[in-house]
């Protein structure tokens, strides 16, 4: 297809109807549309199951897709696979480091293996250990690197060959939090240098504060897409108060669905959400008030803005953890 | 930090080439880094077992017929190469596909998938020659009774390399089938039978003693192998027919290829 729009020419990920259908009729991906741009920061949200790994996996050519297209930087992955390799970079969810190399020869034969010479590899080694404070560790064993370390020297690792977009799948699950806070201000810094990454996460922060969209993902299809900003503003709500009560949630919630400038209402293990509008002091004081109306008595209170757990919960009905 | 310059997309043949060369280097260069431990475990079994029957045995009086030794020493050898199979391709594959999940870096280089298997088994055949090398002079020289070897150079060296080949393809088909709680029974149910009834501590020739069982080994690909060191170490025997070995050599390699490569493919893409 002959890019006419500019705006197309940009586009370095692409799939059309992808689909991923498991052995026992398992379908992990259904029917995904996607478009991601060059340089965006592009984050996958979705509780565990939701087919994002699925997804990556298609994309980085270790899944083969049921149907549809997928390409990246305008190369389909199931057709040229080799050359697919070429242009993408994989931080995958478990630990992959090459136990049996120390971390300067990681870096230095993944190098080799995309092609770079000798020189330009053992170059590019210790310009990634050095920026990404890996150099004193140079020649450790991989086995001695704690959990940021290692995944630190993968991140390092994956973007080594210069690749066109880098896949980050669920990077920071298992990473304490200084870690993870490292790990989004590296990823930041890639971004700022132009780097297009795709990362799939289950935690809203995560999307939130990185991602320049978002996609939202729930039993392999497509929610919503968006910036974090518009996906918030679609659930047309200033502020979510958490309501728990001794009594029936869900009597509650039909109750407090009637309340003024309430735009929905959701019961999540008990506890109600009620997305409203306005903020500030006067909007507890009102949720209190009405409920006590209605002859609820309420155990616990809480309001927060609305987040990106906000949209996914007023799209499924559900909470993203599992 | 700057905007990098992308690399280019290359060819998927002269990038496949790079990386599977690339790949074979860094396997070399661990087993340069494990060189003694390679040696440790290719010499162990062959060392002890060329001390048993051709040093202690004759020493103590149990009796061995004359040239006992010149017909164990292609079994050694054989046995040397095969487990290389086992112990350089299948043992890391199991635990790769078990635990640390490192060939899914692998398979992410610039080649297919098949070519990573490929590979492996490339690597896993050199490991295969380099055994045979080490094992030769050990099983030549330690026994007591003179060993009377007529080495035929053209037999062997194309016999080395399809056993260290085939046994590799072994080493690939199964370690893409064991789970690695297996393990204790694959050296049980497989390793164990396969060396003992390989035609490696008697020639096959000389089963025509027991026919069914003549007949019956000839499904272990190691009879092959060791038939073919026989015949290029002491061909005053009577062996099985060169070209037979050759043919079963050639295809039980493009056999445990094509299911070693179908068993990768499984466990690698989904």
């Amino acid at each position: 297809m002959p890019a006419t729009d500019p705006a197309d020419d940009r586009v370095v990920i692409q799939t059309q109807g992808l689909t991923k259908v498991y052995p026992g009729d398992l379908t992990a991906v259904d029917q995904l549309d996607l478009a991601v741009r060059q340089g965006e920061i592009f984050g996958l949200l979705g509780p565990n199951g939701a087919g994002k790994t699925t997804t990556v996996g298609m994309l980085t050519t270790r899944v083969i897709p049921t149907s549809g297209r997928a390409e990246v930087g305008g190369i389909d992955v199931v057709a040229h696979p080799t050359e697919a390799k070429q242009v993408i970079g994989v931080v995958s969810q478990t630990n992959t480091l090459d136990r049996s190399l120390n971390v300067w020869e990681n870096l230095y034969y993944h190098g080799r293996y995309f092609g770079m010479s000798a020189k330009a590899s053992r170059a590019a080694a210790a310009e990634h250990l050095e920026r990404f404070r890996l150099a004193d560790r140079a020649h450790a064993d991989t086995a001695t690197l704690s959990g940021g370390m290692a995944q630190r020297l993968m991140v390092a690792r994956s973007i080594l060959h210069r690749p066109q977009i880098l896949f980050l799948d669920e990077p920071t699950a298992g990473l304490d939090p200084q870690s993870r806070i490292a790990l989004w201000e590296i990823l930041g810094e890639l971004h700022a240098a132009g780097q297009t990454i795709l990362l799939t996460t289950h935690y809203m922060e995560e999307a939130e504060q990185l991602s320049s969209r978002v996609a939202i993902m729930d039993h392999g299809r497509l929610l919503a897409l968006d910036t974090p900003d518009a996906l918030k503003a679609s659930v047309e709500a200033d502020t979510v108060v958490k309501v728990t009560t001794d009594g029936d949630a869900a009597a509650l919630a039909l109750h407090l669905e009637r309340m003024e400038g309430v735009a929905s209402v959701n019961v999540i293990d008990g506890t109600v959400n009620v997305n409203l509008k306005g903020t500030g002091r006067g909007v507890l004081p009102r949720v209190v008030e009405h409920a006590d109306r209605g002859g609820f008595a309420i155990s616990d209170l809480s309001m927060r803005e609305p987040s990106l757990e906000t949209v996914f919960i007023s799209l499924t009905g559900k909470d993203l953890r599992d | 930090m700057t905007t990098t310059t992308l690399a280019q997309v290359r060819p998927s043949r002269q990038a496949a080439t790079g990386a599977f060369v690339a790949l074979l280097a860094r396997d070399l260069a661990v087993l340069l880094k494990t060189i003694r431990a390679f040696l440790l475990r290719t010499i162990m079994q062959p060392l002890l077992f060329v001390f048993v029957f051709t040093y202690v045995f004759p020493k103590i009086g149990q009796r061995i017929t004359g040239d006992f030794s010149t017909l164990i020493v292609p079994g050694v050898v054989a046995i040397a190469v095969i487990f290389q199979g086992i112990q350089a391709v299948a043992l890391p594959l199991v635990q790769d596909f078990g635990y640390t999940r490192e060939i899914e870096d692998r398979v992410m280089a610039p080649l297919p998938v098949w070519g990573v298997a490929l590979e492996k088994m490339a690597s896993g055949a050199v490991q295969g020659i380099l055994a045979a090398a080490v094992v030769f002079p050990l099983a030549a020289f330690i026994p007591v009774s003179t060993v009377h070897l007529h080495v035929n150079w053209p037999i062997l060296l194309t016999v080395v390399p399809l056993a260290a080949y085939l046994s590799a393809a072994l080493g690939l088909f199964v370690g893409t089938r064991t789970a690695p709680q297996q393990v204790p029974l694959l050296f049980s149910v497989i390793v164990i039978p396969i060396t003992f009834l390989g035609a490696t501590y008697y020639p096959w020739g000389a089963l025509k003693a027991i026919p069914w069982l003549k007949w019956a080994v000839l499904v272990n690909p190691l009879v092959y192998m060791s038939e073919g060191f026989r015949q290029a170490l002491a061909p005053q025997r009577l062996h099985m027919n060169l070209a037979m070995i050759y043919l079963a050599l050639i295809a039980y390699s493009a056999l445990l290829t094509w299911a070693g490569l179908s068993g990768f493919r499984k466990r690698v893409l989904a």
